[in-house]
């Protein structure tokens, strides 16, 4: 045990006193926070919208002054031309078209109901839906309004309130929607706890990989084999600073999170950290198992590099899991990066406690155990 | 001539030679094409769905009924009470819920309005609020089918998607791929490769040759050059082949687009290896310089228009945030110069701009 923490304090001195090495540790992370979750956001707002409005009534005016005042929506023409709309939808200045046709308002005064049509470029998939569904549902509410403008008879009874008087045997459905864990649909909120994890993802498997990389390129890794210590009791001296470094990380990027983002914290801090210190381990491995098959810190680098590209991506970080195809949901079972980011989001969201998230902290125990015993034996063969 | 040629056979060899990187560089794009296609979407579908319905009867049965038919829902289970849902929210199990309040036929029948409560998990906010429209979009179609209420009156929405009409998101990642593809051939391995020559000290050596210093240049990107346009050809195949990603416009100005990109990330990576001595140092600020920036600030993943404003004007430094723009606008709506020419101008300027500095530093070196 001595020998372990004489060799663990060596490795904290060098990380000390490499400025680049400080420098990676305390700041690239904030860095990286502050503009990862500034930058990874599908936060649809503003979308410019062109409105061709063949109507020219208050009903269809009314209509546009909706879609400005509901903060979705900018528009940015109101004209006649379809022509016009159409190369701005091609220019991509304009991303919904609103066609109001003639006699809009006639047939809903007279008809009970009119088409408005809404073109909307779809390049960027299903932001598409949900433009849409915002439009959906400012048109529903706008034509309730409408109702009792347009055609007032039967609210005379109910006068006064907004609802129409009970009992008149009209059947409907109220729905009323509700949005739990991110009521105000602030996406900053969603990504903190998932870059924190890719935050100490970076850190753990970067550093270990490069570190063991280094002592082979400088050739001091020979000497250290030839010293008493055991292959296991080198891997833990090499790995302990590095893992108290990344649990350092986490603490700093939620600081962060919390000053600067303001992200709800509703569960256990304690049970984010135990998590973190079993996901620690399989990501310091994994840098291990990097270091065990290259020979300078050039290959280690670009290997983690391309091994944590793939990770992040397939983690559900940035896009959602349950959008994958069914193949990739399963592959990316295999994913330890995916185990915790699901618990990262669970704790700190939505309040999850250890019985909540004790499936993928189990897995992540699986891959902790697998991680590292594979690592100490590669580390064997290619020492031996 | 013959001393150019040389050099580049020489430059070819060593790509073929290292077998790790030229692994990487192969692999890599292959296996974004496969991640991007199948992981990186943002479509909703398939979605878990709990019902808490303490009194079943036939309305609500029949709403259920609907539910189950739209195909975007898969029902988990079924509840007489809301109690177990904080847990099944927390775990994951189901995306949304669906609470009828206990009489809801007989409210119907009396005309009183029958309550509906849907709940979904918004902690991703767009896939939260796609799913509430889906929920919507059933309930209303049960409702339209419903006798109408006297007097209210209907603004009936006709929606027509543009440019992708199933909204996938393959579609839309391809062409960013390509420009991440190019990104990493052209400019992180010329930086390597440049720096690599400075390290060994070889670079002295080609100095000293009748090779000119356009010549050095020409003989080492060349190759990766070669590389770059090969596996973009590679992107695109494959995505026509396996995803049937379309191609709308002409694919000679695609590709002119494309030589016109890799320009620009040919000159960055000549100045990186101007700036720096050691592969290592290049290697990182190719990586955190470029790299990232086409990853993150291009509107490849994540969509400009959604950022804060001081990352939008950020992001208008960023090459491929424009070629992205381009290969979107050439491949998804099939426009021409016409549209584009802005934006290529842009490049043609940042091409021009990076060129001569490139140029001048690697004159510097020489004096």
């Amino acid at each position: 045990m001595r020998r372990i923490l004489f060799l663990a304090r060596a490795e904290v001195l060098h990380i000390v006193r490499d400025r680049t090495t400080l420098a990676q540790i305390l700041v690239v992370p904030i860095v990286q926070l502050l503009v990862l979750v500034n930058a990874a956001t599908f936060v649809i707002r503003d979308t410019p919208t062109y409105v061709v409005d063949y109507d020219r009534t208050s009903a269809s005016r009314g209509l546009t002054n909706r879609l400005a005042a509901s903060g979705h929506f900018r528009i940015l023409e109101r004209s006649a031309s379809l022509t016009q709309a159409n190369d701005a939808l091609l220019e991509g200045a304009a991303t919904l078209v609103v066609t109001i046709p003639r006699d809009f308002e006639k047939s809903l005064t007279r008809e009970g109901r009119a088409p408005v049509q809404l073109v909307v470029n779809a390049e960027k998939g299903s932001a598409a839906g949900i433009v849409l569904n915002y439009a959906g549902q400012i048109l529903a509410r706008y034509s309730a309004e409408l109702g009792r403008e347009l055609r007032p008879s039967v609210f005379t009874i109910g006068a006064g309130t907004s609802e129409p008087a009970p009992g008149r045997g009209n059947p409907r459905i109220e729905v009323r929607t509700r949005g739990w864990y991110n009521a105000t649909l602030d996406y900053r909120h969603y990504m903190v706890p998932g870059i924190l994890v890719a935050l100490v993802t970076l850190i753990g498997t970067l550093l270990s990989a490069q570190n063991i990389a280094r002592e082979k390129e400088l050739g001091t890794l020979e000497q250290l084999n030839v010293t008493p210590l055991t292959r296991a009791q080198f891997i833990a001296a090499k790995l302990l600073p590095l893992w108290v470094l990344g649990l350092f990380d986490l603490g700093l990027g939620l600081l962060a999170g919390k000053l600067v983002f303001d992200v709800p914290m509703r569960g256990s801090l304690l049970l984010l950290f135990a998590a973190a210190a079993i996901y620690l381990l399989v990501a310091l491995a994994i840098g291990l198992l990097i270091s065990t098959g290259v020979d300078t810190q050039q290959q280690a680098m670009f290997v983690t590099f391309f091994v944590l590209n793939i990770y992040l991506l397939l983690s559900g970080l940035f896009t959602p899991i349950d959008s994958m195809s069914p193949w990739m949901q399963a592959v990316s079972q295999l994913n330890p990066v995916r185990h915790f980011v699901t618990i990262s989001r669970a704790v700190l969201i939505k309040g999850a406690g250890l019985a909540e998230v004790a499936q993928p902290l189990v897995i992540l125990c699986g891959f902790a155990v697998v991680s590292l015993t594979l690592a100490v034996q590669r580390y064997h063969k290619r020492t031996v | 001539m013959t001393a150019l040629w040389g050099l580049l056979r020489k430059e070819a060899l060593h790509i073929l030679r290292d077998r790790r990187t030229l692994a990487v560089l192969l692999l890599l794009p292959v296996l974004q094409v496969v991640i991007f296609g199948y992981a990186i979407r943002t479509d909703v579908e398939d979605v878990r769905l709990a019902i808490v319905d303490p009194a079943p009867d036939f309305a609500t049965l029949r709403l259920r009924g609907r539910l189950t038919a739209a195909h975007v829902f898969r029902v988990i289970t079924v509840l007489r009470e809301t109690g177990p849902l904080e847990r099944l929210f927390q775990t994951g199990a189901v995306q949304a819920a669906l609470v009828f309040e206990p009489g809801f036929a007989d409210d119907l029948g009396r005309g009183l309005p029958a309550r509906l409560l849907v709940i979904t998990d918004t902690t991703e906010p767009n896939t939260g609020v796609t799913i509430q429209g889906h929920v919507l979009s059933v309930v209303q179609s049960v409702m339209r089918e419903m006798p109408p209420r006297a007097g209210g009156v209907q603004i009936v929405p006709e929606a027509r998607l543009r440019f992708n009409p199933t909204a996938e998101s393959k579609n839309l990642f391809v062409p960013g791929l390509m420009a991440f593809v190019l990104t990493i051939i052209s400019c992180l391995m010329t930086a390597i490769t440049l720096t690599r020559e400075k390290e060994t000290g070889t670079m002295e050596a080609l100095l000293v040759s009748p090779l000119r210093p356009w010549q050095i240049i020409v003989g080492k990107v060349a190759p990766y050059l070669l590389v770059g346009f090969a596996s973009v050809i590679g992107v695109i195949v494959k995505a026509r082949l396996v995803f049937d990603v379309p191609l709308r416009g002409s694919v000679p100005l695609l590709l002119a687009e494309g030589v016109l990109f890799i320009l620009v990330s040919l000159a960055l990576g000549v100045l990186i290896s101007a700036r720096t001595d050691s592969q290592r140092v290049a290697m990182t600020a190719a990586l955190l310089g470029t790299m990232l920036p086409t990853m993150i600030l291009s509107g490849f993943i994540f969509p400009v228009e959604s950022m804060p404003r001081v990352l939008q004007y950020l992001s208008n430094v960023v090459p491929a945030k424009w070629f992205v723009i381009i290969a979107r606008g050439i491949m998804l709506k099939g426009v021409g110069l016409a549209y584009l020419w802005q934006e290529t101008l842009v490049l043609f300027g940042m091409a021009l701009v990076l060129l001569g500095a490139a140029a001048r530093s690697f004159h510097e070196r020489l004096e």
